[in-house]
């Protein structure tokens, strides 16, 4: 039995969740464990998804401390079920539940996953390297059940499965024996226009830009093609946008029909994040810059002269 | 405020990494060796906090002994002391192995608090923090952009995917902390010189009391076999001559999004 790490948000799935469970469904029989308030009513997607069995506890605490009552639940049922592979998304809640997880059964963490497969009683997980350029098969070793951290939108979200699935509420007490960071206050950084992980179109821009108020430009141009704006490491850490806008490594993944980067370079902590999209767009004066590999379009030429051009021709396009 | 920060030597990554395809381990012959960039980040962090509230900055690494450079550049920093837990038995080890032998040279410490990068810049799989934190009991406060330290407590703001969470927890913990945090300070002349003579302990894993229990012996997982991911075509490279934004218009009408 394979488990999925279904990471909900008031009973509502999260897409990662969908993501694993469409795969898992696809190596074997599917269980899901979901957790927090609400997490109950999650049920009936997740085994739309392909959890034959969902178990839930709607404990507070699994959404307002960070990581450790699902660590304490999870190794209990673990300890229980014995299940062979358990998959978690890689996002925030996922790599902390994960690692805390492995060092408490002392058993394998694979992370970075973007494919699975059944390797003869076992299964092997394989993980881009070096911004993608290379592709790790890892096999587990350890007779403790193996964790994986799968990328999001490794996979895309199918509905299957028969739909009825077999809920178990849970209602162990949440032990709170040792200390556990608790989120006290949820605040909002939303962007303009359509969400990165949903938009067909993404403008991102990098350094190249040369400054903070240059990103006006890009949202302009975003604003004309109905675009999402995004944003390299370099810049959020630099404090020109906020980090809700990044992609990449320790961002988003997207995978939108176009991406448009422009004044980035493409650092695979970059790359990670969005070789995924259908066709690439690059704009940089550095004619060596590595985005220039990926792209499908690429135009060596100064940002601030191509950006305004381009933002007039789709105006011009548009009144004709 | 006594504050760990725990440290990582990699290859220079503005340097493309190769991986050994017989070993399946990372070429470090010939390429640079840098402090992680990330960790410098959670250097500073510790610094401000200690130059703030009083205490000194230990810092914590695992490595091959040449990773003392990078434990160095982090004493040029400011740090008071380095710990470095070096055994030829730790080559190629996993995650959690690496854990162990920072957790075990961090047992009988003095500190409040650790501070870890969120993930390493060359194998990024975050892992070591939260694998640290749950062999020592401490709570993990991930991802922080900002940490904030006050009667007892420590406060971060925490990334999240559409902003971000005040999280809030008791001391001891242990924090990982983003790029964004701070801007990292260059050690100055004075720090460099000053850092040769700072004291650094090496321990091995039989000093540790963890002989068999981490690296070689207890790997958790085996990589078998890497290959070259399929490339994206090669696409089309043109200069701009004054016609740059025409051609991505007609580039993207092509593709039928205008």
């Amino acid at each position: 039995m394979i488990w999925v790490y279904a990471e909900t948000v008031d009973g509502v799935p999260r897409p990662i969740a969908l993501e694993l469970l469409t795969k898992a469904r696809s190596l074997g029989e599917v269980a899901a464990v979901a957790l927090g308030p609400g997490s109950a009513r999650a049920a009936e997607q997740l085994a739309a998804h392909g959890a034959g069995k969902v178990m839930v506890h709607e404990d507070p605490a699994f959404r307002d401390l960070l990581a450790q009552p699902a660590v304490e639940l999870l190794a209990a049922l673990i300890e229980k079920h014995k299940p062979e592979l358990i998959l978690f998304g890689m996002t925030y809640e996922g790599r902390d539940i994960a690692s805390r997880l492995s060092a408490r059964l002392g058993t394998a963490l694979i992370a970075n996953a973007t494919d699975l497969d059944r390797n003869g009683a076992g299964y092997s997980v394989i993980s881009p390297v070096f911004g993608g350029s290379l592709l790790v098969t890892t096999v587990p070793r350890t007779s403790a059940t193996p964790l994986v951290l799968v990328r999001p939108k490794a996979f895309a979200a199918e509905p299957g499965g028969n739909g009825k699935p077999e809920v178990e509420v849970l209602t162990n007490p949440v032990s709170s024996s040792k200390p556990a960071p608790r989120i006290v206050r949820r605040e909002k950084e939303k962007a303009p226009g359509p969400r990165l992980e949903d938009a067909a179109v993404i403008v991102s821009g990098g350094r190249g830009l040369g400054s903070p108020e240059n990103f006006a430009m890009l949202e302009e141009l975003a604003a004309e093609l109905g675009a999402a704006v995004g944003a390299s490491r370099a810049v959020v850490d630099a404090g020109w946008k906020p980090y809700a806008m990044q992609i990449g490594q320790t961002g988003k993944t997207v995978k939108p029909t176009v991406y448009i980067a422009i004044g980035i370079s493409g650092a695979m902590q970059h790359t990670v994040g969005m070789k995924g999209a259908k066709s690439i767009v690059a704009i940089n004066k550095d004619p060596d810059a590595p985005i220039f590999k990926l792209a499908d379009l690429g135009i060596v030429g100064d940002v601030h002269k191509v950006v305004p051009q381009l933002i007039e021709e789709l105006r011009a396009r548009k009144r004709k | 405020m006594n504050v760990l920060v725990c440290v990582k030597q990699i290859p220079d990554p503005n340097v493309p990494g190769k991986l050994d395809q017989t070993s399946h381990r990372l070429v470090r012959e010939g390429v640079d060796l840098v402090l992680d960039p990330g960790d410098e980040h959670a250097v500073e962090a510790g610094m401000q906090l200690v130059e703030k509230l009083g205490g000194e900055v230990t810092v914590v690494s695992m490595g091959p002994p040449r990773a003392l450079d990078a434990v160095r550049k982090a004493l040029s920093m400011g740090a008071t002391r380095g710990i470095l837990v070096s055994d030829a038995a730790l080559e190629n080890s996993d995650t959690l192995s690496t854990a162990r032998a920072l957790a075990a040279a961090i047992k009988g410490q003095l500190f409040e608090l650790i501070i870890c990068g969120t993930e390493s810049t060359d194998g990024y799989s975050g892992a070591v923090p939260g694998q640290i934190a749950e062999l020592m009991g401490l709570p993990l406060l991930s991802f922080a952009k900002r940490i904030e330290v006050a009667d007892g407590k420590v406060t971060i703001d925490r990334q999240t995917d559409d902003g971000f969470d005040v999280v809030e927890s008791p001391l001891p913990a242990l924090v990982t902390v983003t790029g964004g945090i701070n801007e990292a300070r260059y050690p100055s002349l004075r720090g460099i010189m000053q850092a040769k003579n700072k004291q650094v302990k090496q321990f091995t894993l039989e000093e540790l009391g963890l002989a068999g229990q981490a690296g070689k012996d207890a790997l958790t997982q085996e990589v078998v076999e890497v290959t070259p991911a399929e490339a994206r075509k090669a696409g089309t490279v043109v200069e701009d001559k004054g016609e740059g934004g025409k051609r991505v218009a007609d580039y993207l009408a092509e593709l039928k999004v205008i």
